[in-house]
């Protein structure tokens, strides 16, 4: 909301000049302190000088030149006449202009010399509107009123310094969309008058109803609960709009159109009540306000042709449509240069109604924003009654008296509020003077709950109000002005009966429902550097979950394996899931669509981590990294086979019962945290040293074992088919229990070259992703760490080497090996790691032998060693018996 | 040959004369001193105080010469093989020493060359994850516990129970990106959730009371990716909800907070903003942690970080609107809330002066490595 100071000050009595910049500085400080938040602070006008006021004497006309061109002599005063080159044709002899002085200074530094031009000297320019930074229009120059003084300064004239406060308007804050309601803050905080516009020159009775003007009826008061229509007959519609009024637009950011519309804006910016302003001649019979019928359409003003929705809200004549209400009106009933009799409508309509009307055409107006954020519904027949007086004063009309009015009275909202909650809300004690002043200021009517003080002890006089959450029982409160204010020695509530206040709020305040409202009003008008600073009390908490300090702890393990952590976007598409070779079936193809995506190509969230992380992989290596390892941690999307597509909007005046809560939760999809890495390049560094270790499909595989081992989870390491891996080079990762129950974590290994290529990856890129939500739903479920018994008798080596077909995993061998060990009575296999794997002439076409250390110990003895070739032989037994190892070298 | 006292022979005895002896003894010195390195001298060890030494031999000869001359000849003898004795051990010791010395100069390598021949490469952590973990930490230790969320979330978590009433312009705050309703143009119910709020509401209808909670997490708003945002960024709030508390509160929280991630004794600013479901509302701005205001006075240093603002605008903040505690089915007579969320990205880049947020998102690994393993 852009609003010149001038404009403000006219209804707020602070003194301060637009040059006075500390003035203006606290002025803006004042604003956004009251929740106004100033976003820019423009000097405008103090940049212009040396334009004045000047008559047109005589135009001649040019030609042989490329365009028109005009050469007037131009009078300044008696005596002082001029000759300026001027390519605008909107004027004649005998107009006053503003004309720019060589030596003259515009707007951003435009210095105005006398020059030679189109073979004469011109001596000046006469100004355009958008010249002197007061409007768009540059068609023509700016043509003057006939009384503008002869050569004044044309700057102090129409008082065009002026500083511009462009405004954040919240959206609570209605109100704040016109110079009555800044203004009005303004002299709150400055503690002046403030002169309400709204009173300003209105009839003797406004609400006076009159046949003569035009008849109105509401059809539907869901839609509107308030219509007034006024008229004014004979204007003449080339009238100019007064120059002071045509800056002030522009200042506001408002292009002047025509007078009937120049006058409904200006009121609109001054009130806040959004006005039409109708042909009368192009209307045809009453008007009604109701919604649409099937297979209505409207061309609005934009010359857009648009197709109206049964809930759209209408202002109709016996033609239809003429009006899309409170969001733009039509083109067959626009005021034109030819409306001499104009029907003024103001109206209160459905804030929500607009709102969805205003989205649902894609169509947001001035307008519609106020209605939007909530107008008072009080203004229509103010603010229609201002607009005929001025139309008519300006424009040579004669106001109908009267107006034609339809809807109900609307009952202003009370509210029921302890008279110490902005105290409790704030900790500090106000004292009820204050409070009952900050609410008067702002408009509020202020009783006392009768009896609440006395006779309710119960305090239950609060539940009176019209929203009575938040109302609390209160002690009475010591007055205590700004001088002994003081912090609440408690911060609590009070269990002794109180003071309740009745309050009324004003019609322009929409926004104020709830004694929390209430209390703000008080805290922000007394300002929040008073608030105390409390310290923080500790509470019990029990600090991170299991799971919250596992995930931290991989990720850690991860960074210090040489992973780097990235954060990819996670958005994807069904081209996605192509170019990763999902089959037609696969569940990853199941994604949520999103209804607006930033992109259309991306229109789904992710369901694998995978896509996200290569395109990441693939802009480290456009930036010249070639050995590139990377982790994500991050959720995935899946949505649940038949779970309900819509989520239900539960209400919002109680708690949600457990079956709505679980309706909520089926409607959404399951979204379990991934992690994911993928590696290039050397794992291991090369350097002067020597060669570095390429990443490969162990690396990925390990990536998946670290975040498994530092879960301490026991899981198993499978070959297994699953894209988008390479089908020889893809590993299960399976957690499984001490009761043989089996959960999939993910996947690890290379990934298929048909993927590699579709993501552009060098050769052999090798990636994993993991099931954060298992992994940690298993860690969860393991208790405590057991750790083993420290037995200290001697530990007993072996060596055995296995010859094993090839195709037999070694993760098999080595289970079989532990499993024949732990059933050899009471030695204990402490561990068992491969130590060599060999293929070759020696073990024969398609055997490999796999050669182990074992190592046992003994609780309470030194291993004999026959009990420890015992052992051994037990543990090769199962070997061979399981996957039908031989021993290598035939020892046994 | 020569037989013990038999007879003086003068031609064998010659060996024991004052010339002789004496240039045997330099004979002895010189090859001692010219010896340069420890083989050299065991060579010359055994050519002058070896067993076939001329003065090993001479002192052998004294039982030759008849006994008035044996005492002077012995002194003679003896004298020249001490000082050949002495020579060799000072030789020796010199020599030892140099060799010491030329060892650990030879072995001497360039400390300074690199050797990052690890067994894998520089790993980091985002310092999205860190700050964020550290954000969340400074709470963790005032006994909040930290909530979690899902990011598709229910429209009424996300906006109807935080008291975001429908279709009203609140709402439109927040540029939203919404889940595809089963049929073109029909609504879901569902959003990415725009803010981490709806935690609240999950905490509030799950927890028991009183409640202390700080949610992180990923936010999606259908914002233009430019310098300052993102559309797709991460948040982390608190939410108090107990009996008494007040704005007072708030306030300590927010300054404890402050003081715990960007330093002691920063004053902070609270100003009226507006958000459906903290009422009051305000934002909070600190005092620029590195000019620590100085910038914005007459004179002062410009400064960077805050534009010379003095202040830098971190957070949002308010007590819970009562509306919402109904909604959870808390009773707002008997407990109040306050609420506080900022950006982690925006404290990221606050904090470690960086300008443009698409640097937390592209991936690019030199500025995770950047961070390391902690922020």
């Amino acid at each position: 909301m852009r609003l010149p100071l001038s404009w403000l000050l006219e209804y707020a009595a602070i003194d301060v000049a637009p040059d006075d910049a500390a003035g203006v500085a606290d002025l803006s400080r004042r604003l956004t302190a009251c929740g106004l938040e100033v976003e820019s602070v423009e000097p405008v006008g103090h940049d212009i000088s040396g334009v004045v006021v000047a008559e047109v004497l005589d135009v001649a006309e040019l030609t042989g030149f490329s365009k028109p061109i005009r050469y007037c002599q131009v009078s300044i005063a008696d005596g002082q006449q001029r000759h300026v080159i001027c390519g605008a044709r909107n004027f004649t002899a005998g107009d006053r202009v503003a004309l720019a002085l060589p030596g003259a200074v515009l707007p951003g530094g435009f210095e105005i010399g006398a020059r030679k031009t189109y073979g004469r000297v011109s001596e000046g320019m006469i100004c355009s509107a958008r010249e002197l930074a007061i409007g768009e229009d540059h068609a023509g120059i700016m043509v003057l009123p006939a009384d503008a003084p002869l050569g004044a300064d044309f700057v102090t004239y129409a008082g065009l310094r002026d500083v511009v406060f462009d405004i954040n308007v919240t959206p609570d804050k209605g109100f704040a969309l016109s110079v009555r309601g800044v203004a009005r803050e303004l002299a709150i905080s400055y503690q002046v008058p403030f002169t309400d516009p709204a009173d300003v020159g209105l009839p003797a009775d406004v609400a006076a109803t009159s046949p003569e003007v035009h008849p109105v009826s509401i059809e539907d008061t869901t839609a509107c609960d308030r219509i007034v229509l006024r008229e004014v007959r004979g204007i003449d519609p080339a009238t100019p709009t007064p120059l002071a009024m045509k800056i002030r637009l522009a200042r506001a950011g408002q292009r002047p159109v025509s007078l009937a519309v120049d006058v409904t804006n200006y009121l609109m910016l001054e009130l806040g009540q959004p006005l039409h302003a109708f042909d009368r001649a192009r209307l045809h019979g009453p008007i009604v306000v109701r919604r649409a019928q099937p297979g209505e359409k409207l061309e609005t003003l934009d010359h857009v042709v648009r197709t109206l929705d049964p809930e759209d809200i209408l202002i109709t004549d016996e033609s239809g449509p003429i009006s899309l209400a409170g969001t733009m009106g039509g083109v067959a009933t626009e005021v034109s240069d030819s409306s001499h009799d104009v029907v003024i409508e103001a109206a209160h309509f459905s804030a929500r109604g607009i709102a969805r009307m205003s989205r649902r055409h894609k169509l947001g107006s001035e307008a519609s924003a106020r209605f939007e954020r909530g107008v008072d519904p009080q203004l229509p027949p103010r603010a229609s009654a201002r607009a005929t007086t001025m139309l008519a004063a300006l424009g040579g009309g004669t106001v109908v008296p009267g107006c034609s009015l339809a809807g109900e009275e609307i009952e202003p909202v009370r509210i029921a509020m302890a008279a110490d909650y902005p105290d409790q809300v704030a900790g500090l004690v106000y004292g009820l003077e204050t409070v009952q002043k900050r609410l008067r200021e702002v408009g509020c009517a202020v009783a006392h709950m009768p009896g609440s003080a006395a006779d309710r002890p119960d305090g239950a006089g609060a539940g009176n109000g019209a929203v009575a959450v938040g109302v609390e029982v209160a002690v009475p409160i010591p007055d205590a002005g700004p001088a002994d204010r003081r912090t609440r020695p408690d911060h609590g509530r009070h269990d002794r009966p109180g003071l309740t206040l009745l309050v009324t709020a004003p019609s322009w305040r929409p926004d104020l429902t709830d004694p929390a409202d209430l209390a703000e009003e008080v805290i922000r008008l007394e300002g929040y550097q008073d608030i105390p600073v409390r310290a923080v009390r500790a509470v019990g908490g029990r600090g991170l979950t299991r799971r919250q300090r596992l995930r931290r702890t991989l990720s850690r393990a991860l960074a210090a394996d040489g992973y780097v952590e990235v954060i990819c976007s996670p958005f994807t598409s069904a081209g996605d899931f192509d170019r990763l070779q999902l089959p037609a079936g696969d569940q990853r193809r199941q994604a949520v669509r999103l209804a607006n995506p930033l992109s259309d190509d991306e229109p789904l969230m992710r369901t694998t981590l995978l896509p996200g992380i290569f395109r990441t992989l693939a802009r480290n290596l456009g930036r010249g990294f070639s050995d590139v390892s990377l982790y994500e941690f991050g959720m995935v999307f899946r949505p649940k086979s038949g779970a309900p597509p819509v989520a239900p909007i539960l209400p919002v005046d109680r708690a949600p019962t457990e079956q709505e809560v679980a309706r909520l939760g089926a409607a959404l999809p399951d979204q379990p945290l991934h992690v994911a890495a993928v590696l290039t390049g050397n794992a291991e560094p090369a350097g002067y040293w020597g060669a570095g270790r390429p990443a490969g499909w162990q690396d990925a595989i390990e990536a998946a074992r670290l975040v498994l081992r530092t879960s301490r989870l026991t899981f198993s390491v499978r070959a297994d088919r699953h894209e988008p891996w390479h089908p020889g080079r893809c590993a299960a990762i399976v957690i499984g229990n001490e009761q043989g129950q089996e959960w999939l974590a993910g996947h690890a290994g290379e990934l298929h070259p048909r993927v590699i290529a579709a993501f552009d990856l060098p050769a052999r890129t090798s990636a994993m992703e993991l099931d954060l939500s298992v992994i940690t739903t298993a860690a969860d479920a393991a208790g405590p760490v057991q750790p083993p018994a420290l037995w200290s008798y001697p530990l007993a080596v072996q060596d055995v080497a296995l010859v094993v077909p090839r195709a037999v995993p070694a993760a098999d061998v080595e289970r079989a090996l532990a499993a024949g060990a732990a059933a050899a009575g009471d030695v204990r296999l402490e561990s068992l790691s491969l130590f060599d794997v060999y293929t070759g002439g020696q073990v024969g076409e398609g055997f490999k032998s796999l050669a182990y250390t074992l190592r046992f110990r003994a609780p309470d003895r030194t291993l004999t060693a026959e009990e420890v070739r015992g052992a051994r032989d037990a543990a090769v037994a199962e070997a061979a018996r399981q996957t039908g190892a031989v021993q290598r070298g035939g020892s046994s | 040959m020569s037989a013990p006292n038999k007879a003086y022979d003068p031609v064998e005895a010659a060996t024991l004369s004052a010339g002789e002896l004496q240039r045997m003894q330099a004979d002895a010195l010189a090859a001692i001193a010219a010896a340069a390195n420890l083989d050299e001298l065991k060579t010359a060890r055994l050519a002058h105080a070896g067993d076939r030494a001329p003065l090993t031999l001479a002192n052998a000869e004294i039982g030759a010469l008849p006994p008035a001359a044996r005492a002077d000849a012995g002194k003679r003898v003896g004298a020249a093989r001490a000082a050949v004795r002495a020579a060799l051990v000072q030789r020796q010791a010199d020599l030892e020493a140099e060799r010491d010395r030329r060892v650990l100069v030879d072995e001497a390598v360039d400390v300074t060359l690199p050797w990052d021949r690890p067994m894998s490469l520089d790993g980091a952590r985002h310092p999205v994850t860190t700050v964020g973990e550290r954000l969340a930490d400074v709470f963790v230790s005032m006994g909040y516990e930290i909530a979690e969320g899902p990011e598709v979330e229910a429209e009424w978590y996300n906006f109807d129970a935080l008291n975001f009433p429908p279709d009203h312009p609140a709402r439109e705050m927040q540029d939203t990106i919404f889940v595809a309703g089963p049929e073109p143009g029909e609504r879901s119910g569902k959003v990415l959730r725009t803010h981490t709020s709806p935690v609240q509401i999950r905490a509030m209808l799950t927890r028991p009371l009183p409640l202390y909670v700080v949610s992180p997490g990923k936010c999606y708003r259908s914002d233009a990716l430019d310098a300052t945002h993102s559309p797709v960024f991460h948040q982390i709030e608190c939410l108090a909800v107990d009996e008494g508390l007040t704005m007072a509160d708030l306030r300590g929280a927010i300054n404890a907070f402050v003081e715990a991630m960007f330093g002691e004794g920063l004053q902070t600013r609270l100003r009226p903003d507006f958000f459906p479901f903290t009422e009051p509302s305000a934002d909070v701005s600190m005092q620029c942690h590195v000019c620590r205001g100085a910038s914005a006075k007459p004179g002062g240093e410009p400064c960077r970080v805050c534009r010379s603002q003095g202040w830098i605008e971190l957070a949002g903040c308010g007590m819970v609107n009562p509306r919402v505690l109904v909604a959870c089915g808390i009773d707002p007579d008997r407990y109040s809330g306050f609420a506080f969320g900022l950006g982690i990205e925006r404290s990221v880049m606050v904090r470690h002066g960086v300008a443009d947020i698409r640097d937390t998102l592209e991936g690019d690994v030199r500025f995770s490595r950047a961070f390391g393993m902690e922020a």
